[in-house]
């Protein structure tokens, strides 16, 4: 099962849940994501240590989308 | 999967050059020499003052002083980009600990939990990073880079606060030292005595990890 999260007040949130079979639960997912952008969070997949992926569309495959504030230099 | 490798805030900061290696052995040198010349005029004008009149020895004292207080000013602005900020928001911190906790390798969720700090290896060389900031330990572990960053949400627990870092990070090292407000290079050793006492074996790890 794979999770859109999103980092929040509460430590953090689980926004969607989809399997990459079940078209309808990853549409739903899909309209989260983009509800997220719109907010200005910025979703980013974690590639295991070292590396994660900004993303613009929520991928399927992905096991884990994490929707983040953006940064700035404090 | 649709990705894009370039940090997206850096959109926010179009006027600023890449930070990469060679704008970072710049900036040391930038340091080292600016250290130098507020350094040695005053401990030139302590000695001088003190042979032409060894009795003006207190105006001496004084040069002497602000030479060694300046750098020490520098150092302490480094070394608190470290420093917790912030509320702590105790309730959510279980949670997004387990997050971060996560993200981590075994060795660096290890230390995470004892300091504080997420051990992040990169290109630029070793990350040390925090809730409000991060250091660069580059050279074989002889310079550290202090850069101001953070997410500008204080609800954030302090956990979700490094891994907001952490994964800006790890989406694009350049970018994000690009992105963070440079504030201080210099020796780890300057840095390491202001950090406060949890912290220091983070710092003390990313110097062995870049050797």
């Amino acid at each position: 099962m794979s999770r859109l999260i999103r980092m929040d007040s509460s430590g953090h949130s689980t926004l969607a849940e989809w399997t990459p079979v079940d078209d309808a639960s990853f549409e739903a997912a899909v309209e989260e994501f983009r509800g997220q952008l719109e907010l200005g969070y910025i979703g980013t997949v974690p590639d295991g240590p070292g590396k994660a992926t900004h993303v613009r569309d929520l991928p399927r495959e992905a096991d884990l989308v994490i929707m983040r504030r953006p940064i700035a230099g404090g | 999967m649709e990705g894009a490798q370039a940090l997206p805030e850096l959109a926010s900061v179009p006027w600023r050059r890449p930070t990469d290696g060679r704008w970072l052995r710049r900036r040391a040198r930038v340091w080292q020499a600016w250290t130098a010349l507020y350094t040695v005029p005053f401990v030139a004008a302590g000695v001088l003052i003190f042979m032409l009149e060894p009795l003006a020895v207190p105006v001496s004292l004084l040069a002497f002083a602000h030479a060694w207080v300046i750098p020490r000013l520098y150092a302490d602005r480094g070394a608190a980009v470290l420093r917790p900020k912030g509320p702590r928001n105790a309730g959510a911190e279980p949670v997004a600990q387990g997050l971060l906790g996560d993200l981590l390798d075994h060795g660096p969720r290890e230390l995470q939990a004892r300091t504080g700090l997420a051990l992040e290896p990169g290109a630029l060389g070793t990350w040390v990073v925090g809730e409000a900031g991060a250091l660069l330990v580059t050279d074989r572990g002889r310079r550290v880079h202090c850069f101001c960053v953070r997410v500008p949400d204080p609800a954030l627990p302090p956990s979700d606060r490094i891994a907001h870092l952490l994964l800006a990070l790890r989406v694009d090292e350049v970018g994000f030292a690009t992105v963070a407000n440079h504030a201080f290079a210099g020796a780890p050793w300057r840095v390491r005595r202001r950090l406060p006492e949890r912290a220091r074996p983070a710092l003390a790890a990313a110097r062995s990890d870049t050797r």
